[in-house]
């Protein structure tokens, strides 16, 4: 039988490409790369001149963005460790039928509505140690609890912050993913005489693996992307302890408009995360493959 | 092992589920529960497991009471009508796993695991996860799981039900030779009469949370207890027909009569149902001494080996089995006769009255 090739049908997407591809994506990308490789001021573009590879040597080897990249780093797998463990116990943990159920959906999804500078703003009056709950009795309790002065307090309350914020994601999908498994599952366990931990071993967790690995996957890029909260609840400090990579960014193309370096970091800082989404999507479709 | 169940019922939440009920089955049985869906039969199961308790009764095992015994301290096994392995293990480790839990040696461990692969045809996956098998083989490797511990109760809950028919055929046979060699009470749930016939051994018919017939599966055919054994113990249902018996003949309400047939003849005068299978409903019974029905088609059912004819007369409706392909237009008429010797019948509270001699042709 002879296939008939026909290609019209790319005509008739041709438009909401055109407009998703100039618009939305290349247009403004290839702003960035503009500025990246050129020395201009503001819109002056009469007196840019071509600098080459030179904004991303000095992005790279700039001591204070590496830091920076080191700092995230840390927090993203910090808090992946916390949250997607933290989720899958609490999705366990749900009551299974009932009202219950909705109560519970509902409580654990109230953190996900709230935006997040609004959660920076509450976690700043939550902390604060003449007024905040969490800081008034922080210091009662004998310890010295201080946002502003104390980097390590910044830090891990930035990381509370954002397992609070976000650990209700995994939950919610790692929920999803317990309801999916039929009761047969668990009755022929119970037949075989498999103990509590066989069965989350050898039956919720192999089930659960699609819908955990989105969470890593959505979780990591998310953290990555890390920026309003922290922003408003320590401004970055004490001194750059708490800035992660898209406030250093901020940082330098807003604050110091130093046009070329944000240009050659945001195109590194993309390429980044693409790669590491190329990455996870690569070994998911692998091992989902196996 | 014999298991003894006494007055069991099961209410749950003001819904009666299972009526108490009283049932025995003896060492190295193999029993059907035969019922449509919604019956009772996954309920008595999980009842005889020991997954839940029943609302009153005693479940018997040789005499002791195990009914406050949980499933893991009995010996059973089970097999569902879902396909039912450890997602994330191995055909392997998936039948090894009850061996495992039960800390068998490991050189014995693989000793039986290769034995039981070998017996279901699936030695050649043994390495794969159970999520790259197709239906069939998935159903293999949970069946080789149940049947590795030799266990002393096996319950299967419509293990067939989500194949296709050519591997149901297949599988069914097959399952019919491994259980015959077993010392378990086996305990087989279905909703197909086909299906227990094939299997044999005994059948308990469950009709709306009650077991109302519990006997050898070929007499319980032959000879229902009642109307409601008649109709769920035949596939399609047997067709009924109130009829009066008086003075020699017997007078169906849709209008015809017939002399009464030998075999009944010793039935007291007065109100009867009268039940005629639907494979003995046919064109081609000689006239003289066959009992004609007469109706208009509904609806035709054809399949390759065999023709369900839907037919009704006034309030009366009809169903008939014919080998071959009958094709009837609905709306046309449709006259069929059945000979006397195969009529049922039932009296008026729905108790077998009458049933065809067993030997006249070798069956009902």
């Amino acid at each position: 039988m002879e296939k008939i090739q026909n290609q019209k049908a790319w005509f008739l997407v041709l438009p909401a490409l055109a407009v998703l591809f100039i618009f939305s994506a290349v247009i403004p990308l290839m702003t960035v790369v503009n500025y990246s490789v050129q020395d201009i001021f503001g819109q002056d573009y009469a007196n840019a001149f071509f600098v080459g590879t030179e904004w991303f040597r000095d992005t790279i080897r700039d001591p204070e963005l590496q830091a920076a990249f080191g700092r995230q780093l840390a927090f993203s797998v910090i808090t992946l460790l916390i949250q997607i463990p933290l989720g899958v116990a609490i999705a366990l943990a749900m009551p299974t039928r009932g009202i219950m159920v909705s109560v519970a959906l509902v409580l654990v999804s109230l953190p996900l509505l709230i935006p997040w500078n609004v959660v920076g703003t509450g976690w700043l009056l939550f902390t604060r140690p003449d007024i905040g709950l969490l800081g008034v009795a922080l210091n009662e309790l004998g310890l010295d609890y201080n946002i502003q002065r104390n980097p390590v307090d910044a830090w891990l309350t930035v990381l509370v912050m954002d397992v609070w914020h976000w650990t209700s994601l995994t939950v919610l999908l790692a929920y999803a993913g317990l309801r999916a498994i039929p009761g047969a599952y668990y009755q022929a366990a119970r037949v075989d005489g498999a103990s509590r931990w066989a069965i989350f071993r050898y039956v919720e967790l192999p089930r659960m693996r699609g819908v955990l690995l989105i969470a890593i996957l959505l979780r990591f890029m998310d953290s990555f992307k890390l920026y309003a909260e922290p922003f408003v609840l320590t401004g970055g400090g004490p001194g750059t302890t708490t800035t992660f990579l898209s406030q250093y960014l901020a940082t330098i193309g807003v604050g110091q408009f130093d046009l070329g370096r944000a240009a050659a970091f945001s195109l590194v800082y993309f390429l980044f995360i693409l790669a590491l989404s190329w990455l996870f999507y690569t070994v998911i479709t692998r091992m989902d493959r196996e | 092992m014999s298991l003894r169940l006494e007055n069991i019922s099961k209410v749950v939440g003001g819904e009666t589920h299972l009526y108490p009920l009283d049932l025995t089955l003896e060492p190295g049985s193999f029993n059907v529960l035969l019922g449509r869906t919604l019956a009772g039969k996954t309920t008595l199961m999980r009842i005889m497991a020991g997954l839940d308790r029943p609302t009153t009764g005693r479940v018997v095992e040789n005499g002791t009471d195990v009914t406050r015994q949980s499933v893991r301290n009995r010996s059973v096994a089970m097999v569902y009508q879902q396909f039912i392995n450890y997602p994330g293990m191995s055909v392997r480790d998936n039948i090894a796993s009850p061996l495992r839990i039960a800390r068998e040696p490991a050189a014995e461990i693989e000793r039986r695991v290769g034995e039981m692969a070998e017996l279901l045809h699936i030695e050649h996956l043994l390495d794969r996860l159970p999520a790259e098998l197709s239906g069939g083989q998935q159903q293999r490797t949970a069946l080789a799981r149940a049947l590795v511990r030799e266990t002393r109760l096996l319950l299967l809950d419509e293990p067939l039900v989500n194949l296709d028919y050519k591997l149901r055929e297949e599988l069914r046979e097959e399952l019919r030779h491994l259980l015959a060699a077993r010392d378990a009470v086996v305990v087989y749930a279905t909703t197909e009469p086909t299906e227990a016939l094939t299997l044999g051994g005994n059948t308990a018919v469950m009709y709306q949370g009650q077991v109302i017939q519990y006997g050898d599966t070929v007499a319980s055919f032959l000879q229902p207890s009642d109307l409601r054994v008649a109709r769920v113990f035949n596939d399609p249902p047997m067709n009924m027909v109130p009829a009066r018996l008086d003075d020699g003949t017997l007078k169906l309400d849709d209008g015809h009569d017939i002399p009464v047939p030998a075999h009944l003849t010793g039935l007291r005068a007065g109100r009867y149902h009268i039940g005629i299978r639907p494979h003995h409903l046919g064109y081609d019974a000689p006239a003289a001494e066959s009992l004609a029905i007469e109706g208009t088609c509904d609806l035709v059912e054809l399949s390759g080996s065999e023709s369900l004819i839907y037919f009704r007369q006034g309030d009366y409706e009809w169903v008939a089995q014919m080998d071959g392909i009958h094709h009837v237009a609905p709306g046309e008429h449709v006259r069929m006769t059945v000979l006397p010797h195969h009529l049922y019948a039932f009296d008026d509270s729905g108790a077998l009255a009458g049933a065809p001699e067993r030997s006249a042709r070798g069956e009902g």
